[in-house]
């Protein structure tokens, strides 16, 4: 099978995947006890209003009436076209605004601090997994797999505190929250990502800006993270080293800093890669706890903001938002893996 | 009589782990992993008696004063004892986290071992299902159903439950494949035993030891769950003191820079959860004896 082959059926696989989680979000939404109107006015609200923004969502509409309309909403490819956003219909908040604005105006915020942290977790887990695989059950194996391990058992917005306590209100070093300095201009929206869009500027005080507020955020979670790939990294590494042409370019006298990574970390990437992919979701999880605790405008705020106030609609959207960026972080995964490695397409 | 009693138990669990001792560090991992969370669960019984103040009562001591003599650990806004909320403080955590645990098991591993021996079209529709869940963000979906569901420990337990269930699902069921093609299960078949027989009597018991390290690591996810969803207001609304609870309001005081009334109860969720994990490390690495090497 052609890569070309291979991308199609793999993105034509990812349509039930995708339909099957839209349609539990659906359930979870609509067949859980809890009316999520009656929730809404906290039980208090009068039979009228629960009734007109009962109409307003459409869940006076027969159940399956409703699941047709949310599907074929986020299928609208015109509507995509014209408002640059899907269709997640519309927020129950007084102003009605639409949800899929409203997310894809704060999905930036979350991409950005999913890369930074993802850069971060792999430099930190590769680098101390490779290390410790090599001074397999000496002290700094196991120093290093205490850390993984303790890492793995810290909550991660704990871990922000400490560090918005240590780095922001004793130190004053570095900001403990925003995307950016107040003071400062955010950069034009080129990509929504303030780093990015400060490079296309030019501007080298607001990318300083703008990396100084993510530092905390993204080493948290990158922290947090990096036990999981070190764990990973170390097992892959372990196996990789047993392997025979290890041995064989060990024999031929080469140094051992190239045939750890020139031959073995590149023979274990793969699945190291694989595996990261798989991290992801935990990534974004983790995600939503950091920027809580560094009041980062992203999709997490967003989606704990719209608790407190509620609104099931966009909490709704937000579920759908994050699955689609999952599923599609797997499908790049898969992709990227194919190209590498041309075994999988057989 | 009861000190007889008392012997005997000792006498069953001594050799236990004396053993364990023997089996180097995984081994010791393990007992390390239970001194902790027995540790914490008989200091969260029996707290109640052992701490110096009420934990629930207010302006027992000033507002925000730092750990001194009287409050080993200061007090918080409310002027309530740190100490006495941290010896109280696991009750719910551990409710839930046990709870969430239970529920998993009951649904996920019956589910996995029905659906693998079965096979065929069921076992598609379920691994599809499962699969699915299992790829999703975790939290996000606990806060879906939690938000929906409402506070309350039965509640959390459930939401943390559903995010968990595949992984019991996924193990039970690659277990039940490959155990189900080998011969002495074929033999058992071969001589007639009824399909309940095979399942629980050949199959099940092998299945016990990956399930008995899923849950432990479980216990650990579950504690962390427990106290990201109370971190973002999903948690028990009443006012029982609880060390997710108590990081949560303690962040509020953040500026003010008292370090007391976070790291705390911070630790102790660390504790917990150290402890689990612990555990389970050690028993995968007991059963996994290729990475030991």
């Amino acid at each position: 099978m052609g890569l070309r082959v291979y991308i199609i059926t793999r993105i034509l696989l990812t349509i039930p995947t995708l339909l099957l989680l839209l349609t539990m979000v659906f359930l979870i939404m609509r067949v859980l006890p809890g009316d999520p109107v009656d929730l809404h006015f906290e039980r208090k609200g009068t039979p009228e209003q629960i009734a007109q923004m009962r109409q307003i969502l459409g869940l006076d509409k027969p159940l399956w009436n409703q699941y047709v309309d949310y599907l074929w909403g986020i299928a609208d490819i015109g509507y995509l076209l014209r408002h640059e956003y899907p269709n997640l219909g519309k927020s129950m908040q007084v102003t009605s605004q639409d949800v899929g604005g409203q997310i894809f105006s704060v999905f930036p915020a979350t991409l950005e601090l999913a890369i930074y942290s993802m850069i971060i977790a792999s430099v930190i887990g590769i680098l101390l997994g490779t290390v410790s695989s090599k001074s397999y059950n000496s002290l700094r194996d196991h120093l290093i797999r205490g850390f993984g391990t303790i890492t793995y058992a810290i909550p991660v917005f704990f871990l922000g505190i400490v560090f918005q306590l240590i780095f922001g209100v004793y130190l004053h070093w570095l900001p403990v929250s925003l995307r950016i300095n107040p003071n400062v201009e955010p950069p034009a929206h080129v990509t929504g990502l303030y780093t990015f869009d400060s490079i296309f500027e030019g501007n080298m005080v607001k990318l300083v800006e703008s990396l100084k507020a993510l530092l905390l955020p993204s080493l948290t979670l990158g922290i947090i993270l990096s036990g999981v790939f070190i764990r990973l990294t170390r097992t892959n590494m372990l196996e990789t080293l047993r392997l025979d042409f290890v041995t064989a370019a060990r024999a031929r006298g080469l140094k051992e800093s190239t045939v750890t990574y020139d031959y073995a970390l590149r023979n274990a990437f793969l699945p190291i890669l694989t595996m990261m992919g798989l991290q992801f979701a935990m990534l974004l999880g983790g995600a939503i706890l950091t920027e809580t605790t560094f009041t980062w405008p992203g999709l997490g705020s967003y989606i704990v903001g719209r608790i407190n106030y509620r609104d099931y609609t966009a909490i709704q959207g937000a579920v759908v938002m994050f699955g689609l960026f999952v599923a599609l972080v797997s499908l790049v995964v898969d992709v990227l893996y194919a190209y590498f490695d041309p075994r999988i397409r057989l | 009589m009861s000190e007889n009693k008392i012997k005997s138990v000792l006498a069953r669990c001594i050799p236990g782990l004396t053993s364990l001792a023997k089996k180097g560090p995984s081994g010791w991992m393990i007992i390390v992993g239970m001194v902790i969370v027995l540790g914490l669960v008989v200091m969260t019984a029996i707290g109640p008696w052992i701490s110096p103040y009420n934990p629930s009562a207010s302006n027992v001591g000033p507002s925000i004063a730092p750990p001194n003599s009287q409050f080993l650990m200061g007090t918080n806004v409310l002027g309530q004892d740190m100490l006495s909320r941290v010896l109280c403080g696991g009750s719910i955590m551990l409710q839930v986290a046990a709870l969430s645990v239970l529920i998993c098991f009951i649904m996920g591993v019956p589910i996995g071992l029905f659906s693998s021996y079965i096979g065929g079209f069921v076992d598609s529709v379920f691994s599809l299902v499962m699969d699915a869940l299992y790829a999703f963000p975790g939290l996000v979906i606990a806060i879906a159903i939690a938000a929906m569901l409402g506070p309350g420990i039965i509640n959390m337990s459930l939401s943390i439950a559903v995010v968990y269930i595949p992984t019991y699902f996924r193990i039970v069921r690659s277990q039940v494949l490959s155990i189900k093609e080998l011969a002495y299960t074929e033999a058992a078949r071969a001589t007639g035993a009824k399909w309940h027989t095979i399942l629980f009597r050949y199959i099940f018991p092998n299945v016990i030891p990956s399930i008995v390290v899923v849950t432990t690591i479980n216990f650990a996810d579950a504690v962390l769950t427990a106290a990201g969803l109370t971190f973002i207001g999903l948690g028990v609304s009443i006012d029982i003191p609880d060390w997710g609870l108590d990081l949560t309001k303690g962040r509020e005081l953040l500026a003010s820079g008292a370090w007391w009334v976070i790291t705390f109860p911070g630790i102790m969720i660390i504790l917990l959860a150290l402890g689990f994990t612990f555990i389970g490390e050690g028993l995968s690495e007991l059963q996994n004896p290729k990475l030991q090497r």
